[in-house]
């Protein structure tokens, strides 16, 4: 750690891994309500635990991103946060708002729009915290003595994910419009502007993580997030296929989103390559692990299994099925989760001074919650494909196939309760660091 | 070799030049004559039964038009598939609706909000979804195995 508000991080960190162990409550009553048991269900019905885990996803990551901007931008601007009171200030009110929606979403209060599900009032709270956000840190950034691509792509993709936020506020009386516009927001932020968080993110632990020159590093950053952008604005049209507009789409989005799985390829060869050019070697491996993993998983979660069900001939059949669970679970943890849980275990021992870079229960969070993850995959995957066959194709009524699959949902929560024991070691972990000191300042940093 | 400012042209000229076609063709697709969702058929009833659908997180369980939450069945056809009796039923039970064991919100809705949801259902079923609406929800005539 370089400077002393750095330190602010550690918040949007801490406040990651409490909205992520409730997202794990939540995605448990899912699972056992597919596997028959919803004895919950007079409380927290269906749709309640689903708005509940996807939306917690969302805010956590968020905050992960955040945190990692509050992290990075200093370091790279060279320069101090402007203020870090106003920091806090948006910490607290991103708490306060995502608690809100959360707690409001069990006395159906929502919008019921499938991942927007924040009622409007909220929206206009998340939109003033944004800009706050925005505001600290592309000021630090102009403030800052140096410009970097890494701190460019990163804001950039901040920038962008609060201004797509916008589409999804507006108002239709036609579903057809209401899907649409609805995923100029969630595509175009997972499949778009996030990937140039995640790239952002991940060109700055490279450089620190491997002493590549910061020039070949970033200038391979250029080239995925334009690989990223060339496919995936278009790939939107794989949303667009069946939800009643133009047959265009099916050409359009069949193309540009068969190329999405290029940018992840790009980044997980990119992270390896860097890693065996690298003449420095960084003590902190643990950190390193989930940088390569995050490029690998990735590119399989994201890349590989989005590519098995984007062409319009296969999606035909899949879409509005398990299949998309399948494909979601791995791609975001991939990309996303584990992308935070690396710049988490990268910056926490340089805030707290504590340097535990490779500790066996480090290892061990990394792997079982990998192995659990996999797992889960693999039995949505078997859920999602059974449930094709039998009621798309053998036109057998859905409640029938639902209980025929039920029993992978058990495969489910086995695998599941790994994943969490991976993840309950990770935050063990991240609570063993203690919490931040500007003592930390004096301790040397690689 | 690729050099840095290539590579950033690369980036800056690639996304220009998609989200231009993006517009362009989100233009065309939006278009009146494209239109395939019968608009000039929604009616206040149909904007009610939307706003209902949204107020209580319908496809936080159920999908339509194959998006929703996976949970319930897909309502794309409902009404060919059920009928109107069938559908309200459900939605006026006071007690939780309930078939092969799986539990429905009991939304407990007065008849003229019942109505209100079937005519979006209805409005929903005569879009034209390029194909989708043939896999996704078989009519009884074209059922083989129940």
């Amino acid at each position: 750690m370089k400077y002393k508000s750095q330190k602010v991080a550690y918040w949007f960190f801490a406040l990651s891994m409490l909205l992520l162990s409730l997202q794990l409550v939540y995605g448990f009553i899912m699972g056992f309500a597919h596997a028959g048991m919803d004895g919950l269900h007079e409380w927290i019905p269906f749709n309640t635990a689903k708005a509940v885990h996807t939306n917690l996803l969302v805010v956590w990551l968020l905050s992960g991103f955040m945190g990692a901007a509050y992290y990075i931008i200093p370091e790279e601007a060279q320069h101090e946060l402007v203020s870090v009171k106003l920091a806090y200030v948006q910490l607290i009110s991103l708490a306060l708002v995502g608690v809100a929606a959360i707690v409001g979403y069990h006395f159906n209060y929502w919008e019921g729009r499938k991942f927007l599900e924040i009622p409007r009032p909220l929206d206009y709270l998340v939109v003033v915290n944004v800009l706050l956000f925005l505001g600290l840190i592309l000021i630090t950034l102009f403030k800052g003595k140096r410009k970097t691509t890494t701190a460019l792509v990163l804001s950039m993709g901040l920038l962008f994910a609060a201004l797509l936020y916008l589409p999804g506020m507006l108002d239709f009386d036609s579903q057809v419009l209401d899907s649409f516009f609805r995923w100029w927001v969630v595509h175009l932020w997972v499949e778009g502007v996030w990937e140039l968080i995640m790239g952002g993110i991940l060109s700055f632990l490279l450089i620190k993580l491997t002493g590549v020159d910061r020039e070949v590093i970033e200038k391979w950053l250029y080239v995925i997030v334009g690989l990223t952008f060339l496919s995936g604005i278009l790939g939107t049209g794989h949303h667009y296929y069946y939800i009643g507009v133009n047959k265009i789409w099916l050409i359009v989005g069949g193309i540009f989103s068969a190329l999405e799985p290029l940018a992840f390829l790009a980044m997980a060869l990119f992270a390896v390559n860097m890693y065996r050019k690298g003449e420095k070697k960084h003590p902190n491996k643990i950190a390193l692990y989930w940088t390569l993993g995050s490029a690998i998983v990735s590119f399989v979660g994201a890349g590989l299994l989005g590519f098995a069900h984007t062409l319009p001939q296969t999606n035909l059949y899949t879409h509005g099925t398990i299949v998309t669970a399948m494909h979601g679970h791995l791609a975001f943890w991939g990309a996303y989760a584990m992308i935070v849980f690396a710049i988490i275990s990268y910056a926490l021992p340089n805030m707290t001074g504590r340097k535990y870079y490779d500790s066996s229960r480090g290892r061990m969070a990394f792997w079982l919650s990998n192995i659990g993850m996999i797992g889960m995959t693999v039995a949505f995957g078997v859920a999602g494909v059974a449930q094709v066959y039998m009621e798309r194709i053998m036109k057998i009524d859905f409640m029938k196939v639902q209980l025929e699959i039920q029993v992978h949902f058990i495969v489910l929560i086995i695998m599941a309760t790994l994943f969490s024991v991976g993840i309950t070691l990770y935050i063990i972990e991240f609570i063993k660091h203690g919490k931040p000191t500007d003592e930390a300042l004096e301790v040397k940093t690689q | 070799m690729l050099s840095k400012k290539q590579a950033r042209a690369f980036f800056l000229g690639g996304t220009l030049v998609t989200f231009l076609i993006f517009i362009g063709l989100t233009i065309y697709s939006l278009s009146e004559s494209q239109d395939q969702s019968n608009y000039q058929n929604i009616t206040e009833e149909v904007s009610r039964g939307k706003h209902l659908w949204e107020k209580n997180n319908c496809m936080g369980c159920h999908t339509i038009m194959g998006e929703g939450g996976y949970y319930a069945p897909e309502l794309t056809k409902v009404v060919e598939r059920r009928g109107e009796a069938y559908i309200k039923a459900a939605l006026m039970s006071e007690a939780p609706w309930q078939v092969n064991g799986r539990k429905m919100v009991a939304y407990n809705m007065s008849e003229a909000e019942a109505n209100d949801m079937v005519a979006f259902f209805k409005w929903i079923g005569e879009i034209d979804l390029n194909g989708f609406e043939t896999v996704v929800s078989p009519l009884a005539k074209d059922k083989i195995n129940n």
